[in-house]
């Protein structure tokens, strides 16, 4: 099963890992983006979250079932929220439930790799000094680079 | 053609989509921002440095050699920063 949401709303941590449970699941594993302060200069008010409506929900499916084909997970869900966010706000979560815990862990982390390259959201972070659109990171582009899938 | 605009691609040219019949000689993407940039000075501005643009033809990521038709739908963006 997977399951994709995009929105404006917060959601429960919780509950999402609740749903995802079954008999013969054994390992979740969760990860969850945080808004952070990196502005360099000033201090981040808050971080506004654009996205391509259509393509990114398109998009997100597709790398869900990338990392369900890859390690046979029962269950994926990915939550990215848009819109203003504030400091401590979660923007994604990702849950990958599994028989055993190394596919759970494995899934998460390469949602979350292609998540950052390949999937359209754009991030603007509003500073004392003003609004300012994040550019990409070299780094994240060599991380959903390294992954050699098997069936893709 | 449905061009659709994102980020500060939109920030520079001012508002988010529009509807365009492209000349013949237009039929790429590269030769579409080209055509795009003599429409204003916000386009001109935004298509200044096509290495730092990305583009989508109907909601898929494309190279910008990638052929176009007018039917299509087509999005200029920066670099994808989400998650």
């Amino acid at each position: 099963m997977i399951k994709i949401s995009i929105q404006q709303e917060d959601f429960d941590v919780s509950s999402e890992i609740n749903s995802m449970s079954s008999k013969t699941i054994g390992a979740i594993a969760t990860f969850s983006g945080i808004v952070r302060d990196s502005s360099e200069s000033s201090s981040l008010i808050s971080l506004t979250l654009e996205h391509y409506p259509g393509m990114s929900e398109a998009a997100l499916e597709k790398i869900a079932n990338a990392a369900k084909r890859e390690w046979s997970l029962e269950a994926v869900r990915i939550i990215h929220r848009v819109g203003r966010l504030l400091p401590e706000d979660t923007i994604v979560f990702v849950g990958c439930a599994s028989a055993h815990r190394q596919a759970a862990f494995d899934g998460c982390r390469l949602i979350m790799d292609f998540l950052k390259t390949d999937a359209p959201f754009w991030k603007s972070e509003e500073t004392q000094d003003g609004s300012f659109w994040i550019s990409e990171r070299e780094k994240d582009k060599k991380a959903s680079e390294s992954w050699l899938l098997k069936n893709t | 053609m449905r061009i659709l605009y994102f980020a500060w691609v939109r920030d520079n040219i001012g508002y988010s989509q529009e509807e365009l019949s492209c000349p013949e000689h237009v039929r790429t993407i590269n030769q579409l921002a080209e055509y795009l940039k003599l429409q204003s000075e916000g386009h001109a501005r935004a298509f200044d440095d096509m290495s730092v643009i990305r583009a989508a033809r109907n909601q898929q990521f494309v190279t910008h050699d990638t052929k176009l038709s007018d039917a299509d739908e087509v999005a200029f963006f920066p670099p994808v920063t989400g998650g």
